[in-house]
């Protein structure tokens, strides 16, 4: 389908359904009925079959027609969407991927145990057939929207004695079974943006499983490529992001001007600067069919600069940066780095080279996968995932 | 806006890198920077036999009529072999002052004599002037030209020097042919092996004026300006080959009973260099597709930064082998340093950036 008959088929479907009318889920609904959810997935699944790079054709047509609020459902669009596309059953696509795109089912993502963090392949949440179900037991922890989720997609250990990846299998867990307990987890920022996520006996039946038993370090893979694509690749305008929150402030506290602070704060404006023009060229790079692993630099130097940002911003205050707003525990439904005060931005900021994977794994992954540099000697690999020391 | 890089870019790029892999291996560039040849002008030569010499001349110059994408191309490649050709003197600073100005007669043949190879020029300013301030007048016309100035790139290999000098109604921009006695040319001893800069003297030196006041302070400053853009890329070529020679060694060099690649501290300087490397390319490509002072400053303040780390890098991961004077890796730092005061410092690129972002002090 070339650009032209595309819009034309955006355009049609905006005029039989006019959102300025109609409900905001049955739009919606229609939307990803009639294709224009994601036209990169199949036809039939929210999708057209076309490349991913053409929903931008299908956004600028459809303009300020209500949206499914990606920043709430994050990763449900980011993680579960391609994995169920990538290893669920027909049943299970049909199932989950409508609701989940228009919104009506939050997703959370269930990997990280207080055991199991960079090393997540040695998770140890418990499955155990049960007839045709299997029972979850063992605990979770940095789940975001856990809260608010209706389905969590988790990676859990079938057999302890196997190797650690091999024992693993891949479900979807309905989070209103009476097994599972939700508590907020607060972070340094005082606000509980995650939770813990308990479960005693939360029974999973065959059907929910993705992909076969055994399989589900291989599933987790595909889920984390796009975690990484999702966190990476979305550059800010000039001046905007984080650096220009930094340089407003900048701009409205001249009391506060020295020299040094003024090179800080066209240095880092300007590797901000650098950075946007790297996320311009690994989109080129994705438009002509030849993607590059330049998204794992970016993730790399985003959380640097937004950590250096934050951190400049408070200084820039004075005496203001002594302040800050407020340190009641909150559940937030949505996440935003730039959101809320400097003293928040900057402590949120520590968070971004240890979520979606550490920096210093990521300074591994691109070693040995980009570099080809060599990988240390393991010992974890092959023994069997009971005998491991922990 | 398009930073990648094209076909045609690509064929250019083989083209060079096969003339270079052929003709500046680093023991034959280690070996050249202590004779009284420094410049491999034969090699010189050949580039321009390429093309290489008048790039971003239009045709009706007779160039190649490209724009300065290609010319960062070859300045990619000219850093990662740290060749030893005046590319930057005469390609980039002489041309681009040259063409700033209305092309005259004098200016034409120049133009086709610097492109065919058979006259090298420079610009007569200390190769660490920065851009965007008062264009450096040291030499004064007054029956004659006279005056000197120090730290000149390329100087050495010239035949003719593109001089800005002070005339009674203001900057004026003259050529003046070496051979004669009111010029004299005296090579310092200078850090960077590959690219040595020379002090020029002029007493009394005949010219021909090639602009008046009113177009030799902007040709000046616009050549100062593209050559600040165009170093970029050579930086990020400099950069590259320090990156990519440093994790062959580390996978080679065992210790303790493995390969040195596979212990994390080093492995992830070298992935914080490569990730360097992604954003530094960007901005580099930017400043050589859009071209203008933001996309220049932003280019010089991370890419000099970048190169320099780069190679101290190299030099610190390589270990004792690094610190020898055989090994290639002191001629890149040596260079990624000297670049990194050529045409303004990473700071001072930071501070004439600052109105375009709207963050004055």
């Amino acid at each position: 389908m070339n650009e032209t008959e595309l819009r034309t088929l955006t355009r049609e479907f905006l005029a039989k359904n006019d959102h300025t009318t109609m409900d905001r889920v049955a739009f919606l609904r229609a939307r990803f009925d009639a294709g224009l959810a994601w036209v990169h997935f199949p036809t039939g699944l929210g999708g057209l079959d076309l490349p991913r790079e053409q929903q931008s054709i299908v956004d600028d047509e459809l303009g300020d027609a209500p949206d499914n609020d990606p920043r709430r459902i994050g990763i449900g669009l980011g993680m579960a969407a391609p994995t169920i596309l990538a290893f669920g059953t027909d049943e299970q696509k049909q199932r989950y991927l409508r609701p989940l795109w228009t919104g009506e089912e939050v997703w959370c993502q269930l990997f990280s145990e207080p055991g199991a963090g960079s090393d997540l392949a040695a998770a140890g949440t418990r499955a155990v057939r049960d007839g045709d179900d299997w029972l979850l037991t063992g605990q979770k922890v940095w789940t975001s929207s856990a809260h608010t989720s209706r389905f969590a997609i988790l990676l859990a250990r079938h057999d302890p004695d196997l190797p650690k990846h091999a024992g693993l299998t891949y479900f979807v867990l309905d989070m209103t079974d009476p097994g599972v307990e939700v508590r907020p987890l607060r972070q340094i920022t005082g606000e509980a943006e995650f939770n813990e996520v308990f479960m005693t006996q939360a029974r999973v039946p065959d059907a929910n499983r993705l992909g076969a038993v055994g399989e589900g370090w291989k599933v987790a893979q595909t889920t984390l490529m796009n975690e990484r694509v999702a966190i990476g690749s979305r550059p800010a305008p000039r001046d905007g992001g984080m650096s220009g929150v930094v340089a407003q402030t900048w701009r409205d506290n001249e009391e506060n001007h020295t020299p040094e602070l003024h090179d800080r704060v066209l240095d880092l404006w300007t590797q901000s600067e650098a950075l946007r023009l790297a996320g311009i060229r690994l989109r080129q790079q994705l438009a002509v069919g030849s993607p590059g692993p330049e998204g794992s630099a970016m993730k790399l130097a985003f959380a640097r600069l937004a950590q250096e940002l934050t951190g400049l911003e408070v200084e820039l205050l004075g005496e203001d940066g002594l302040r800050y707003d407020d340190w009641t525990l909150r559940r937030p439904d949505k996440v935003d780095f730039t959101g809320r005060g400097p003293g928040y931005r900057y402590l949120r900021a520590k968070g971004n080279s240890i979520e979606g994977g550490t920096s210093e794994v990521l300074r591994n992954i691109i070693a040995e996968r980009v570099l080809g540099l060599p990988a240390e000697p393991r010992t974890d690999t092959k023994v069997a995932w009971k005998d491991l020391p922990r | 806006m398009n930073l990648l890089y094209t076909d045609v870019e690509d064929q250019l790029r083989a083209s060079v890198r096969d003339l270079l892999t052929d003709r500046a291996q680093p023991a034959a560039v280690i070996a050249r920077c202590e004779t009284d040849e420094p410049y491999d002008l034969a090699l010189w030569r050949e580039l321009t036999g390429l093309g290489a010499g008048a790039l971003h001349v239009p045709e009706e110059l007779g160039g190649q009529g490209a724009s300065l994408r290609e010319v960062a191309v070859v300045m990619e490649e000219l850093g990662r072999f740290v060749a030893p050709v005046p590319f930057l003197g005469c390609a980039v600073l002489a041309t681009t002052a040259l063409l700033g100005c209305k092309p005259g007669e004098e200016i034409r043949e120049l133009l086709g004599a610097l492109g065919n190879g058979s006259a090298i020029a420079t610009l007569a300013v200390s190769l660490a002037t920065a851009p965007g301030g008062t264009v450096p007048d040291a030499i004064r016309a007054d029956s004659g030209l006279s005056g000197r100035v120090r730290s000149v790139a390329d100087a050495q290999a010239a035949d003719v020097l593109i001089v800005p000098a002070q005339g009674p109604d203001g900057l004026e921009l003259h050529a003046v042919s070496v051979a004669q006695d009111g010029v004299t040319i005296e090579p310092v001893t200078s850090l960077d092996l590959t690219r040595p800069v020379a002090d020029i003297t002029l007493d009394g030196a005949t010219s021909t004026q090639l602009a008046g006041p009113d177009v030799a302070e902007s040709a000046v400053d616009g050549a100062l300006w593209t050559a600040a853009a165009l170093l970029a890329s050579e930086q990020v070529g400099v950069a590259e080959w320090c990156l990519t020679t440093t994790v062959a060694y580390l996978k080679e060099r065992h210790q303790f009973g493995r390969p040195v690649g596979s212990f994390q501290a080093l492995k992830h300087r070298l992935a914080d260099l490569w990730q360097e490397l992604v954003l530094a390319r960007a901005t580099a490509r930017n400043a050589a597709d859009d071209p203008g002072e933001l996309s220049a400053s932003i280019a010089q303040s991370f890419c000099s930064t970048f190169a320099v780390h780069a190679a101290e890098e190299a030099v610190q991961l390589h270990g004792g082998i690094g610190m020898t004077w055989e090994h290639p890796a002191h001629l890149y730092l040596k260079r990624a340093k000297a670049d990194s005061i050529a045409l303004g410092t990473a700071g001072r690129h930071r501070q004439l950036l600052a109105p375009h972002a709207n963050l004055l002090a």
